[in-house]
């Protein structure tokens, strides 16, 4: 019973706070819901709603509640339906909610199907000329004439269709009970302190409101202040990992623009024309936007041969533009960074959507046995850390390696704790300067001197005749001269290996949080999953009695602690956001091959953020599958 | 004429020994070898020490040729047709050092097409040369895309599509320094590269060379015999370089002189009339001409040493990116909090 409760998409009356009882709806619906609900706006795009919408969520932000805010947009430029969803939780769930309890309906387009789509008790704040309130009885809709209220507000017509949005903020400070003066913060913040613009968008808030608190009476959905955000800040994972490049001291970037990675670039492309200008007015830095992603990559390897730290990001389908380029990389061994902010599949796919599904593709790309080490932030934090931890493993290692976030992750605004300044310096790997060279008179570029599988490499422009060696593909030996023999080969491709298993033990390990002492599940996740993932942990507890172990992996190859925690569990759910269980089936490739049967998938691929209930809902459905084929086999 | 005698020891105390690579895989005869020569002698003549050189290739039997010259010079032999995004990354890295990049017609004007424009359209400073014989060596003499209409493969099979004129493309595209030579033509291509090396700027140098083994014979137009019967020079060129003294006068009028960007002279005695390498749709028109006629034109096409090279334009520091240190690379701790103050 309890599952079908938990399945059904129903409005979960777990979540209301039945303690108060206030106004008409809360006698209807039940009473105040302080701190847990979720928003979502539908606009239409290129309408000036992603202001709008970041006022509100960062309102939220300033009364210490936590909240996250998730912007669902098309591949467009104008005029196609986008909705953002906000999430109230005095918990501090991260992810989105799955539920809706506040609709704020401005295009016409969607208004219906999004009203249709509520559970009983839910409001919706409507333009007035939809005339949505006719649709159903069983919601609460609150009538707003949002081009009578913004024409006092703004002479211009041009203006009024993005200050219209704006309006929407202040009837959702009366009707959520916000405070107004965090309202006029967010808009301070919002538009960087320039005055007319901060001054015109709190009269058109202030316009919504002052129309609310004449009008219409609250709603029993509450925004109470908390402490929860204390010192914390509001970025992108995009402009994060562009931080953490930075302080990484980047100084080749080349890159070709895709979605949703552009936005890495340009602004870690601000961040050094800010930070990376010397005393005497000069660059410390490039930043070349190539004629595609095959020449990105490139770019990257030759500065990188050159002893740049050198990035560039991309997604899914330049990815797939970069597969040759990686594997010469591979092989000739020369550091790259690669961000792969990921999204659904090909161009014309959804490419404004979310996905994990470039894992199989990146570990394995290019031609010929080749693999590479992939970082899977999970966080803005993560994002930061790993833009500095990939340089440091990509010289380290000789190697390209690729730092897979996502859509979610890169272009939404997270909370988060500040970024810690590293102050680790930077690992240069293994080069050899003019005066080792003195010193030790030649050097082998690809012999093992320390067992780790890596070589001592020059850079071009080391003044000493012994310095140069030729880079090629992997027919050489351990001198870099051409080399078809098969022993020569077969050296360089063992040594390449062992240089595989020192990676192995170098990337960032993953973090195990553990449930219940006796928790016989475990679940595997990573990147953004994480976020769902955790409240699924807390629901199988709260609502199930179900402890699970919960292992997040933040690289691959994988340590063997994952083989460990898989040893330690009955069942292992590999939770991920694409359809072919792309993560679990590079798990079988690594772990014992009698643990493979543990392993059962969660795979969610609509494009969508993944949500809790959705991870909760598919697992308690295999337990139960697993529990009634143990009562078969007893019978 | 400029007599430079070759001296046993150049302006910085190398000889050519120190400018050689390992011994040639190509096929004898084969016109590379003879570019790798030129290559050689150009740059130890120039007094350029080979380490401060890096030498870059995509695939093809050019495109192996940089093992062949200077040994003592880093070199990068990348994949096919994407040379120019590796000579990019390294320029910009370290705009110090001489690059030096070795492509053939396959190389460049089919797979590489793309990256070809964006190279001559960045202005990057290196010397691209495209060993041009117009069919693909290694796969064993499939035509190119330079391949002339109407030429004919051993086997009979006539080429039915134009071809690509490199150098109207590159002059076109934005490349400062563009000639055609012939591997055959010693003095001539000697002195296009030494001045090559004296440009800042995209050089591009599409050099006839004849394959032996696939292209050179009766019905082909970039074999050795055609090209000693068709070559038609825009110049008799002479280049003295900035550490030299000119000791020849040239008489008005016999021709134009021209300073590159590091104070080295070139003159171009006027074979033909009226031709200024410096006049850009002159140019233009003078190719769109050689192609109407079938000639085979070498010489100097174009020449403009004003304009900024892709990392002049970048305003670099006054050492390479790539080895900067720390210090320079990682903003204090201050920064960071005050980034972090701004996302608040």
């Amino acid at each position: 019973m309890v599952e079908r409760v938990l399945l059904k998409d129903g409005f979960s009356m777990a979540s209301v706070d039945l303690a108060l009882n206030q106004g008409t709806d809360s006698r209807r619906y039940g009473g105040l819901v302080v701190n847990n609900f979720s928003i979502k706006v539908g606009t239409v795009n290129g309408s000036g709603s992603q202001s709008a919408n970041s006022v509100l969520m960062r309102t939220i932000f300033l009364m210490g509640v936590p909240v996250s805010g998730k912007n669902l947009f098309p591949s467009n430029i104008a005029g196609l339906p986008t909705w953002f969803t906000i999430r109230v939780s005095k918990q501090g769930y991260m992810a989105p909610k799955g539920d809706t309890e506040v609709l704020v309906a401005m295009n016409a387009e969607t208004a219906a199907e999004d009203v249709r789509g509520l559970k009983p008790g839910s409001f919706v704040l409507f333009d007035e000329p939809l005339k949505l309130e006719t649709m159903r009885d069983d919601l609460v809709f609150y009538s707003v004439p949002f081009d009578k209220l913004v024409v006092p507000v703004a002479p211009e017509p041009k203006l009024r269709k993005l200050l219209r949005n704006m309006v929407y903020v202040g009837v959702l400070a009366h009707l959520l009970s916000m405070e107004m003066p965090a309202v006029e913060a967010a808009i301070g913040k919002q538009f960087n302190g320039k005055k007319r613009a901060t001054d015109i968008n709190v009269a058109a808030v202030r316009a919504g409101y002052e129309y609310a608190v004449a009008n219409l009476p609250r709603s029993r959905f509450t925004v109470e202040r908390m402490n929860e955000n204390a010192n914390k800040i509001i970025i992108d994972g995009n402009s994060a990992g562009a931080l953490g490049a930075l302080f990484a001291g980047v100084t080749v970037v080349s890159w070709y623009p895709i979605t949703p990675s552009s936005s890495l670039i340009e602004a870690l492309s601000d961040y050094l024309k800010e930070y990376r200008i010397d005393a005497n007015g000069k660059a410390t830095f490039a930043v070349v936007q190539a004629e595609d992603e095959l020449a990105a990559i490139g770019m990257v390897l030759g500065a990188s041969w050159s002893g740049a730290r050198a990035m560039t990001a991309t997604s899914g389908p330049g990815i797939s533009l970069m597969a040759e380029f990686t594997g010469l990389g591979y092989y000739a061994e020369i550091p790259a960074v690669v961000w792969d902010v990921q999204r659904v599949g090909p161009s014309t796919g959804l490419p404004t959507r979310t996905a994990q599904s470039d894992l199989l593709s990146t570990a394995f790309l290019s031609h010929g046995d080749t693999k590479h080490p992939m970082l899977l932030p999970s966080s803005v934090a993560e994002c930061f850390e790993f833009g500095g931890t990939a340089f440091d493993l990509a010289e380290r290692l000789q190697t390209p390696v690729f730092v897979l976030s996502d859509l979610d992750i890169g272009m939404n605004h997270w909370a988060s704790d500040p970024f810690v300044y590293p102050e680790k310096p930077l690992d240069r790997g293994k080069v050899l300067s003019k005066e080792d060279l003195d010193r030790l008179g030649s050097f082998a570029r690809y012999r093992d001197v320390d067992g780790d599988g890596i070589g001592y490499r020059t850079l071009p422009g080391t003044g000493h005749p012994n310095a140069a060696w030729f880079a090629r593909g992997s027919g050489h030996n351990e001198k870099a001269q051409y080399s078809e023999r098969p022993e020569d080969y077969i050296s360089n491709m063992d040594r390449l290996n062992r240089k595989w298993e020192t990676a192995r033990a170098i990337v960032p390990a993953p973090v195990v949080e553990r449930s219940t002492p006796d928790a016989r599940i475990g679940i595997v996740a990573f990147g953004s999953s994480h976020w769902a993932v955790v409240e699924t942990v807390d629901q199988l507890r709260q609502e199930q009695g179900i402890g699970a172990d919960y292992l997040r992996l933040r690289a691959y190859p994988f340590s063997p602690a994952l083989q460990q925690f898989i040893d330690a569990h009955e069942r292992v759910y590999v939770v991920e956001q694409n359809r072919d269980a792309q993560m679990l089936q590079l798990i079988k490739m690594d772990i014992a091959a009698a643990d493979v049967v543990k392993l059962r998938s969660v795979c969610h691929y609509n494009g969508h953020p993944l949500d809790a209930r959705f991870v909760t809902g598919h697992i308690v459905l295999q337990e139960n599958a697993s529990q009634e084929n143990v009562s078969k086999e007893q019978k | 004429m400029a007599a430079t005698p070759t001296p046993k020891i150049n302006h910085i105390g190398l000889s050519v020994i120190d400018y050689r690579g390992s011994k040639s895989t190509l096929c004898a005869g084969c016109g590379h070898n003879a570019i790798s020569e030129r290559i050689i002698d150009a740059f130890y003549e120039m007094g350029i020490e080979p380490e401060h050189v890096a030498k870059l290739s995509g695939i093809g039997c050019s495109s192996k040729s940089p093992a062949y010259f200077m040994g003592r010079a880093h070199s990068f032999n990348s994949v096919h047709g994407r040379m120019p995004a590796i000579a990019t990354g390294a320029a910009v890295a370290n705009h110090m050092m001489f690059y030096i990049g070795v492509s053939g017609d396959g190389d460049t004007a089919s797979i590489g097409m793309g990256q070809f424009a964006h190279l001559m359209r960045r202005n990057l400073p290196m010397i691209y040369i495209i060993e041009d014989n117009g069919v693909y060596g290694l796969t064993k003499g499939q035509f190119s895309a330079t391949a002339d209409l109407g030429s004919r493969l051993k086997s009979g099979i006539v080429n039915e599509l134009p071809a690509i004129d490199t150098c109207a493309l590159a002059i076109e595209l934005g490349a400062t320094f563009v000639a055609r030579s012939f591997s055959g033509d010693k003095k001539q291509l000697q002195a296009l590269l030494k001045a090559a090396i004296a440009h800042n700027g995209t050089v591009l140098l599409d050099v006839i060379s004849p394959c032996v083994t696939f292209n050179d014979h009766e019905g082909s137009t970039k074999s050795y015999k055609f090209m000693k019967d068709h070559e038609e020079p825009l110049q008799d060129i002479n280049f003295v370089p900035s550490f030299e003294e000119i000791n020849v006068e040239y008489e008005e009028g016999s021709g134009i002189d021209i300073t590159l960007h590091d104070g080295s002279k070139m003159h171009l005695a006027k074979l033909e009339e009226d031709y200024n390498p410096v006049d850009r749709i002159a140019a233009l028109t003078r190719l769109a001409q050689a192609r109407e006629n079938d000639e085979v034109l070498t010489g100097l096409f174009y020449l403009n040493p004003d304009v900024p090279s892709f990392t002049d334009r970048l305003n670099l520091v006054g050492r390479p990116l790539g080895t900067l240190p720390q210090s320079v690379t990682r903003p204090a701790k201050s920064v960071l909090d005050g980034i972090m103050e701004e996302y608040r």
